[in-house]
């Protein structure tokens, strides 16, 4: 009886462990993207397509643009959907990336708690905005992790001429967009965010848009193929088919769609083909 | 408070009307930590009867060095495996990165030291005179591990579970070496992270109770084993 148990069990155990192997001989693309197209829902809608449309099997990894560059540059990824421009042309000049085209855009907003202690609601420029954050000592939250939000952060602070760098009133989480925005609504700090993760996450945070609209906040995101003449281990047939499959005027259409029947409002706006 | 309710009823609704991603998230938690569980447990019994019934120099420092291992970091695994099994790294060849197969390995390498030190400690404690017995009334060298084996019944199951609570709960290493990816590498613990940081908490407690309604299964199922009669 116990002995027949054992077997059985050892019996399972190897079924399962050859269903566990068998399941990556797919042809496999690994996507190192940053924590908004997942949070907001967005690579929920397109992966499936594009695993449709090419049969392709793709490892998404939702991570900040900085670390997505990063595997990129270790030839770990394949391709990548990332918003940090100017560390994506650094990327570029390096020779990591074979193509580099622009995808879609949305925008930054500065939220914060609705009381506004900071009184920065009436200004138009963001960099007045920032100052008058640092000038009254108000909490802010920075994500810290290297991200595009974070890299457009810190060019924020350095065009508003401060120094946010060890203040007591600047505070980093070292996370994600979404968490980001979980610690600063509960903390009532301010913080940076994209809108679309902002829209996403907006029913559960309390927190209010206190700036919005200067040039300075735009956020524009580009799809990479990393360079498989660098990595010979690149896929970069995948890499190839999911950049053409994104910038496809289906799939734009499909990303200027999302989110507007569950926000009210879209969280990308399309860019395919269009100048920089 | 008011979202704790609203997460037990998500919990229900998600449970009851067998939400097919929910299912497949559950099962692979099941399967992969189940598997993990059954490699450390040849591996760290293995290691704990080799440890404890044989006599040799430095025997002291490798207790504490498997005692040590019973407490490694899960990020700390996550990140080196990782680091072994890029394509581009010294296993790379695998190719099995970013899949279940990878988040075996790593819980496999958290749920060995502790059921190494647990068994230690376990096969340590029976009797030094039961050994020198079993030898006497002509007991091959396998049957006298058996017979040990069985003797450290109640402990060594303790080790399991102690082994699978371990692996089931971690998050740090399966997010990085599985990748949290939808539909094939997401399991309950990433999941559970991921929600909360898109801050859909209702899901986020659904996904954590439905953790906990697995880990006890599991445990009462390997507690029975434990308490049950032996036969005589």
């Amino acid at each position: 009886m116990q002995r027949n148990l054992c077997r059985s069990i050892a019996l399972t155990a190897m079924a399962t462990l050859g269903s566990v192997l068998s399941a990556q001989a797919q042809k496999n693309l690994i996507l190192a993207t940053t924590t908004s197209t997942q949070d907001t829902g967005l690579l929920d809608v397109l992966i499936p397509l594009f695993e449709q449309q090419t049969g392709y099997f793709v490892k998404t990894i939702a991570v900040g643009s900085g670390q997505a560059m990063a595997m990129g540059q270790k030839g770990e990824a394949d391709v990548l959907l990332v918003h940090s421009p100017d560390a994506e042309k650094q990327f570029m000049i390096d020779g990591f990336g074979t193509t580099r085209l622009l995808v879609m855009h949305n925008d930054f907003v500065v939220v914060g708690p609705p009381a506004d202690p900071a009184g920065i609601k009436t200004l138009k420029s963001t960099s007045a905005a920032f100052q008058k954050i640092a000038a009254s000592g108000s909490l802010f939250m920075s994500r810290g992790d290297n991200s595009g939000t974070h890299a457009k952060e810190k060019t924020l602070w350095k065009l508003a001429a401060i120094a946010q760098d060890g203040q007591a009133w600047y505070q980093q989480t070292g996370l994600g967009m979404g968490q980001t925005l979980n610690i600063a609504a509960e903390k009532k700090a301010y913080t940076l965010a994209d809108r679309g993760t902002y829209l996403a996450m907006k029913k559960t945070l309390g927190m209010a848009i206190l700036n919005e609209g200067d040039r300075s906040l735009q956020n524009v995101y580009h799809v990479i193929e990393v360079n498989a003449a660098k990595f010979p281990k690149v896929n970069a047939e995948g890499a190839k088919a999911f950049a053409a499959f994104i910038l496809a005027k289906e799939t734009q259409e499909s990303i200027g769609k999302f989110g507007i029947e569950k926000f009210g409002a879209p969280l990308f706006f399309p860019d395919a083909g269009k100048p920089e | 408070m008011g979202l704790i309710w609203e997460g037990i009823k998500e919990a229900l609704r998600l449970l009851f009307t067998l939400d097919p991603e929910v299912l497949k998230i559950t099962l692979l938690s099941l399967k992969v930590s189940v598997l993990a569980t059954l490699v450390s447990l040849f591996l760290g019994i293995g290691a704990g009867l080799l440890i404890a019934l044989n006599r040799f120099p430095g025997k002291h420092l490798i207790i504490s060095l498997v005692n040590t291992g019973m407490g490694l970091p899960p990020v700390v695994v996550g990140l080196f495996v990782t680091i072994m099994l890029w394509r581009n790294g010294p296993l790379g060849f695998f190719e099995i990165l970013y899949t279940p197969t990878a988040i075996v390995i790593a819980q496999a390498i958290i749920a060995t030291p502790i059921i190494a030190g647990i068994s230690v400690a376990a096969l340590q404690q029976l009797p030094p005179n039961l050994r020198l017995q079993i030898l006497s009334l002509g007991a091959t060298r396998r049957q006298l591990v058996w017979l040990l084996v069985q003797e450290a019944r109640l402990p060594l199951l303790a080790a399991v579970m102690a082994g699978f609570g371990g692996v089931i709960s971690e998050v740090g290493a399966s997010i990085m070496v599985g990748g949290n990816i939808k539909g094939y590498s997401r399991v309950l613990t990433t999941a559970t992270v991921m929600e909360t940081s898109k801050g859909n908490f209702d899901v986020a407690i659904a996904l954590s109770l439905i953790l906990l309604l697995l880990a006890f299964s599991v445990n009462a199922v390997l507690t029975y084993l434990q308490q049950r009669k032996r036969p005589r």
